[in-house]
């Protein structure tokens, strides 16, 4: 019964999302308030019947009713409630319901927050996400349908893969999902804008809070999922240039570029072009990483679907949605009036120099990724593309950007004084240069990680620089800079939060690449192994019993200088339901490094193969990612940000209206 | 400054950044590129030696033998037509098994043995490497895909 409400949930969600993405662009032609007004009322429809759908599922998944394939393919009654509940996403069919969810719940939040948008423009809007949700709800129900019932019904699951049963794993997939998705917000408004013929500094500030959100959760969405990799695989990495990382760094890369574009076209109305190209790109790489993810043409553990058929219908979707909108771009774009001047050398420049990077990464990124692919569809051998090209293209292109992300926020708008901004930088490089030598010394050598420690230096004080000068610190009295403090918009918190917490990721990627220390050995109990400094004792396994697997558990005693430091306890888990094994990383977290150590397999005499690792700075990633995130979070909670904030007059927005432009006069 | 000034200085510089990057993803992707090779492949064709390359089959059933210090593996991988000896010195995936689909990543010492730096896991006991099942195909000896 209730998966049968699921089905005709979904299938009504369908028949809105038509409705959606046909009457409001109609009425929007005709200038028809009645029709516009349609988009909302079927956006806020279609996001509730999803949400019934997916409430179906999950309580499918909750009472383990095996008589729905996908709960007993994927789910097992032994499982903790937990992950009863993230197994609901853990799945191919599941996964694609969530997507579409949080697609019409961005779909409905434009609906019920864009009050203060053009009646047309947000029917348009609407009208795309529509057709974003009548293609992926057309996929679930033809190809992809959860809820099909399954007979004979088997006395218990299949159990979910035991490496996703994992707290980090549980929340990855929606956070990445919030992020993927939330780029089709970005991408709805640039078709949507493309459509009418007009971008404008309103526009860029009605894009900007929605990009700002999905990027936020985009950015937590890698980092859990870089982190479950770090502790869950056990090989004491964290990133591993694997395609499906990629799939989600690349529009990452994008949206962050998008963000930025996005500024400039807000402040000085230029660049209209490119951010509409780069909301689209954005939103295209989202999809191909959905492709690339769930196609099956890829080989990792999200890789659920085998069916041919459901990578057809997702690359036709790509090819419809990137041809269509790069046509639609191709022709509309050069219509488009172009923009403010300004010279290189300035606050805008510096952000086109953002751009170029970001882009440029992006596809050196895009090639290596898809590069196996082209060559195994053409027959040409199979290859895989390993991290050393990455780390040779990746990091020289990005050495740039983290350069000069210290000085761009200090250059003025329009024209801007280079010397003086280094000048007042001295500072930072002066203690960037000490970091340098430092590490260069105290590590041994090393030249290039040693700058990249020196660079991370540069780019957090620069940052706390720049935020010092924007409120006078020491320049003024201290009373008078507490007062500019709490003048100054969120937004300026929100940067300097974001780009030293940047400044911290590189510096823990740099140290943990660097200086990671590992050793591979065989003990028995009672052994004593150094690394590091410190000293590991081993004090045997002990098996024991989890809810639905048993464990072998190895301990470690670790003393620096004859000091108690840690006990770690590694496990390997061993679920039955799957016949598989698992390794659980035992990690000692201090603020400057991770103690690491994995068991393996027992030999004949008792001993246990472990592997041990220091990973100097490595929390300094993940850390620094939340700390982005945080600064995304801030940055939104401005009020020129705030999604739905009420219209104002806007100096920018009004000098830039074009005559006689009727469509938008309620904003303007 | 006029907009076409501003227009070549923005193309310059993508010009700029764009060679540059090409140049940057040339010269890394020559070194980089991982070609796939299976047993037959191996006994076939004349592979270069000092060429990272990845292999893969099926780990062959009463291969796996541990070395005297404990953390170094030998086993044999075949496509059920040639076979590779193997040697890996670390703590194996946990889906490692005998009768199952590997791939490893290394190099072909003189003495034709793979000495392999990665092996690769598998993230599911029913998941068969494509390239695994591939090359099983070539080799004829494919029987589907295992049961679930």
């Amino acid at each position: 019964m209730i998966a049968e409400i699921g089905h005709y949930a979904l299938l009504l969600a369908l028949a809105l999302a038509i409705a959606q993405g046909t009457l409001p662009l109609w009425g929007a032609g005709r200038d028809d308030p009645k029709f516009m007004a349609v988009g909302s009322v079927a956006a806020v429809g279609q996001f509730a019947f999803l949400a019934i759908a997916f409430a179906s599922l999950t309580y499918l998944y909750v009472v383990s009713d095996f008589s729905v394939e996908n709960v007993a393919q994927n789910s097992h009654s032994a499982k903790p409630l937990l992950y009863k509940i993230s197994g609901v996403w853990s799945n191919h069919e599941g996964s694609m319901v969530l997507w579409v969810l949080i697609l019409a719940l961005f779909g409905a939040m434009v609906a019920l927050f864009g009050t203060n948008l053009p009646p047309g423009l947000r029917a348009r809007v609407l009208a795309v996400q529509g057709w974003i949700g009548i293609a992926f709800l057309a996929f679930i129900l033809f190809t992809s349908n959860p809820f099909l019932r399954l007979s004979p019904v088997p006395a218990d699951g299949n159990g979910l893969n035991p490496l996703l049963q994992d707290p980090g794993l549980a929340f990855h997939p929606p956070f990445l999902y919030l992020g993927y998705v939330g780029f089709s917000v970005a991408f709805s408004f640039a078709i949507a804008a493309l459509i009418e013929g007009r971008v404008d500094p309103a526009w860029a500030r009605w894009v900007r809070p929605w990009t700002l959100a999905a990027w936020c959760a985009l950015t937590l969405g890698i980092a859990l999922g870089s982190w479950w990799a770090y502790y869950e695989l056990g090989w004491g990495g964290f990133w591993f240039w694997d395609p499906v990382e990629n799939s989600s760094f690349m529009p990452w890369l994008a949206g962050t570029a998008l963000l930025h574009s996005a500024i400039v076209l807000e402040r000085r109305d230029a660049l209209k072009s490119w951010t509409i190209l780069l909301a689209i790109t954005t939103f295209v790489l989202s999809l191909i990483g959905t492709f690339l993810v769930r196609s099956g043409v890829l080989t990792s553990v999200h890789t659920f679907a085998t069916d041919p058929a459901r990578g057809l219908f997702i690359l036709m979707i790509l090819i419809v949605a990137a041809g269509g909108s790069l046509a639609l771009f191709a022709t509309r774009a050069p219509k488009l009036k172009a923009g403010g001047l300004f010279a290189p050398i300035s606050r805008e420049g510096a952000l086109v120099l953002n751009n170029l990077l970001l882009v440029t990464a992006c596809a050196t990124v895009f090639l290596g990724t898809l590069y196996p692919l082209f060559l195994d569809a053409l027959d040409l051998g199979k290859v895989s593309v390993g991290a050393p090209y990455f780390n040779a293209t990746f990091i020289p292109i990005m050495t740039p950007l983290v350069m000069a992300m210290a000085v761009g926020p200090m250059l003025a708008w329009k024209r801007g004084d280079i010397k003086g901004v280094i000048g007042r930088l001295k500072f930072a490089l002066g203690v960037g240069m000490i970091v340098t030598l430092g590490a260069w010394y105290a590590m041994g050598g090393q030249v290039l990680a040693a700058a990249g420690i020196g660079l991370a230096a540069w780019l957090v004080l620069g940052s706390l620089m720049e935020f010092a000068g924007r409120i006078k610190l020491f320049r003024i009295p201290f009373a008078a800079s507490l007062s500019r403090l709490r003048h100054l918009p969120r937004s300026a918190f929100g940067m300097t939060i974001a780009h030293a917490a940047l400044g911290i990721v590189v510096a823990g990627i740099t140290a943990s690449s660097a200086w990671q220390t590992e050793k591979i050995l065989v003990m028995t109990k009672g052994d004593s192994v150094e690394l590091a400094g410190y000293s590991f004792v081993f004090a045997g396994v002990e098996e024991t019993e989890g809810p639905n697997y048993t464990v072998k558990r190895g301990t470690f005693e670790v003393t620096l200088d004859g000091r108690d430091v840690a006990t770690l306890t590694a496990e390997r888990r061993f679920y039955p339901v799957r016949n598989m094994t698992t390794t659980e990383a035992a990690i000692h977290t201090t603020w400057f490094a991770d103690l690491y150590a994995v068991v393996g397999d027992a030999d004949e005499k008792g001993g246990w193969t472990v592997r041990l690792y220091h990973n100097p700075l490595v929390p300094w990633i993940w850390v620094g990612a939340v700390l982005m995130a945080l600064g995304g979070l801030v940055s939104l909670t401005d009020r020129r940000h705030r999604v739905g904030a009420p219209a104002r007059a806007r100096k920018t927005a009004a000098r830039t209206k074009p005559p006689g432009g009727g469509a938008r006069p309620a904003t303007a | 400054m006029t907009r076409k000034r501003r227009r070549l200085y923005f193309v310059l510089f993508a010009m700029i950044g764009l060679g540059a990057a090409t140049a940057l993803v040339l010269s890394a992707i020559e070194d980089s590129l991982v070609f796939f090779y299976t047993p037959t492949d191996l006994a076939e064709k004349d592979i270069p030696k000092d060429r990272r390359l990845r292999i893969g089959g099926l780990v062959a059933e009463n291969s796996v033998k541990r070395g005297a210090d404990g953390v170094s593996v030998k086993f044999i991988v075949t496509d059920l037509t040639n076979t590779l000896p193997v040697t890996y010195k670390g703590i194996l995936p946990d889906l490692f098994r005998e009768g199952q689909g590997v791939v490893a990543e290394g190099k072909i010492d003189a003495g034709g043995v793979f000495r392999a730096d990665a092996v690769l896991a598998k993230h599911d006991e029913n998941y068969m490497p494509a390239e695994v099942a591939d090359a099983l195909k070539k080799s004829g000896q494919w029987k589907g895909a295992p049961a679930p």
